[in-house]
């Protein structure tokens, strides 16, 4: 089990973000989190990344309590935000070393795993370029690949996808799925729906709540609806809060 | 460490590969200096002078053809009294006026003395205050030569006006120093945390096993090591361009400058706990903290003639204290344990400051 959240819950004041919330992600799973704007998935993932300290309910992550040890969690995590995470001053080598730093990876072990990375990626003739110069499709894969360069048990991305062409965001998830058959498993929360086809397993949450959780066919299949769309208005149309 | 070699590193490389401000950070310092040095020998030349000789004689005349010669003065006009002189003061032919006493030459040699008056346009105060203070040069030097009974009988009137333009540069050194510290180290630390704030890496570094305490040491660095390259500078370039001799011990006043690049590190950061753009980052440190510099610090005005309440709120401004402590280590050379005071407030501001600024820090970002 890579993600066991158990009646998750974050207040600020009156105001309750997440209710309650309980949830397993298994090992390479790639876990869709989705819901509108204001539904409080934000705030759940960042009590799973140990940003943020739940108000009540457990969860363990990576095999580690985010209570308990918050600041060990992050060793064994990636994460990659909806904004854009390198430094645009920097080189594609410079970021990669800077982040395989930060995580504590020994020189000699990142130089060579920089150049493999590299390699794959395609980017090894443009590795002492600076970021800042790349087209936003190579930087998203970029970002991807120094988020999971530590080899985490767990990535969390946050709308990695903002703004990018559907090619460039179908390339992106072929990386998505080779991590995950490498055993590191995925959370990723997306406002395309046609991105959650593409995971394992969805949860949609609306008002703080898990409205419903499974995989997209299944979703489907249950609520009578031809895409996941439909199955993602029709169960948030009638929230409460739109951010 | 590898930690914290990866990340410093890293901080080096965003200051040095933004070459524009590099180039301001570097050029401000030289620039102001240079500016100082230069102003001061531009602003006083060519006065044009009005010489006032009652009754001619052999000093007059000399004198008269001294401040001819001399490259700060051109005399236009020798006139008999000081009547209606202000018609060419307001008509702008002169700009300044060495008045004689009818009895000059027979005054010299008695026991009470000689009189010359300086009569200058006070709407520019500081011209005014300059060109007086090169008159009073040229008059001491013109007399010196000649006999010794004559310097006597002329100095104490010649002391009363005693170089002022020297006692403002004096003056302005400390206060750049005070000045280009608080900018770079506040200003320019501010600006580089809440930029990560504003492209969304805090946030990345704060998922990451950095400890904030960390990130914060790492991103003061290259400000801090800035600074102190920048208070080489004006020391190196104030003791050879404008010939301020550094009277004091270099130690001492090493320390109490690292003592105040921590404070205003230490302002830049809690700047940047509480601004979210780097625009009211820049606005904030401006009015936080460049005002109080340039009014209350002393810079340009002098605390002992502010009113009670702003002599008070200047307290709280640290540029006061440390460009109070230069001027006594670098221009009256005094021993460091005179400036106990100055190192024991500012020591107390780093400390504090440093804690709440840390404390403020928001290690989750909620």
């Amino acid at each position: 089990m890579a993600i066991h959240a158990e009646s998750l819950t974050k207040r600020f004041g009156n105001f309750t973000a997440v209710d309650n919330i309980s949830f397993s992600v298994e090992k390479g799973e790639i876990f869709g989190f989705l819901g509108a704007n204001g539904a409080g998935k934000t705030t759940a993932m960042r009590m799973l990344c140990g940003l943020s300290r739940p108000t009540s309910g457990k969860a363990v992550v990576a095999g580690i309590d985010i209570v308990k040890d918050p600041e060990r969690i992050k060793k064994r995590i990636g994460y990659m935000s909806q904004r854009f995470s390198l430094y645009d001053d920097l080189t594609v080598s410079e970021n990669m070393t800077l982040f395989a730093g930060i995580y504590g990876m020994r020189e000699k072990d990142i130089a060579a795993k920089r150049t493999a990375v590299l390699t794959r990626l395609g980017l090894y003739d443009e590795r002492d370029m600076l970021v800042g110069s790349l087209p936003l499709g190579w930087k998203q894969k970029l970002a991807f690949s120094v988020s999971i360069f530590h080899e985490p048990a767990v990535v969390f991305l946050d709308e990695p996808t903002g703004g990018v062409d559907p090619v460039t965001r179908r390339q992106f998830w072929r990386q998505i799925y080779e991590a995950s058959e490498r055993g590191i498993t995925v959370f990723v929360t997306t406002h395309y729906m046609d991105e959650a086809e593409y995971c394992h397993r969805v949860s949609i949450m609306v008002d703080g709540h898990i409205a419903a959780m499974d995989t997209p066919s299944e979703l489907k299949a249950s609520l009578g609806a031809g895409t996941m769309d439909d199955v993602f208005y029709m169960l948030a149309r009638n929230a409460e809060r739109i951010g | 460490m590898r930690q914290l070699k990866a990340f410093v590193k890293k901080e080096f490389l965003h200051v040095f590969r933004d070459t524009r401000t590099m180039l301001i950070l570097f050029g401000m310092p030289v620039a102001q200096i240079i500016l100082f040095g230069f102003a001061i020998s531009t602003e006083v030349r060519n006065i044009d002078l009005a010489v006032v000789v009652p009754q001619s004689s052999e000093v007059t005349r000399r004198l008269t053809e001294k401040f001819d010669a001399s490259e700060y003065f051109t005399v236009r006009k020798i006139l008999r009294s000081t009547d209606g002189i202000e018609r060419y003061f307001r008509d702008g032919s002169i700009s300044m006026a060495v008045a004689f006493t009818p009895g000059f030459a027979d005054e010299m040699l008695s026991p009470e003395g000689a009189g010359i008056q300086l009569i200058t346009d006070g709407s520019n105060t500081n011209t005014a205050r300059t060109a007086a203070g090169y008159a009073t040069a040229v008059i001491k030097d013109a007399l010196s030569e000649g006999t010794a009974a004559e310097a006597a009988g002329i100095q104490t009137d010649v002391r009363m006006l005693f170089n002022p333009q020297m006692r403002s540069s004096y003056n302005f050194v400390p206060g750049v120093m005070g000045l280009i510290i608080i900018l770079i180290c506040a200003m320019m630390t501010s600006i580089a945390i809440v930029r990560e704030k504003e492209t969304g890496t805090m946030e990345v570094l704060l998922v990451s096993p950095m400890r904030p305490q960390i990130i914060i040491l790492s991103k003061m660095m290259p400000y801090m090591a800035l600074s102190i390259v920048n208070y080489l500078t004006i020391l190196l370039l104030s003791v050879t361009l404008l010939d301020i001799p550094l009277s004091g011990n270099f130690w001492s006043l090493t320390l109490l400058s690292l003592i105040y690049i921590v404070v205003s590190l230490a302002l830049g950061l809690m700047i940047s706990t509480r601004t979210r753009t780097q625009l009211a980052a820049m606005l904030g440190s401006g009015m936080v903290l460049m005002i109080p510099v340039v009014f209350l610090s002393g810079l340009l005005f002098p605390v002992e003639s502010m009113p009670g309440f702003f002599r008070v709120l200047s307290g709280a401004v640290p540029a006061r204290w440390y460009i109070e402590g230069v001027k006594k280590l670098m221009i009256e050379g005094l021993p460091a344990g005179m400036v106990a005071k100055e190192f024991a407030i500012l020591s107390g501001m780093a400390v504090f400051l440093l804690a709440v600024s840390i404390k403020n820090f928001k290690l989750r970002l909620q």
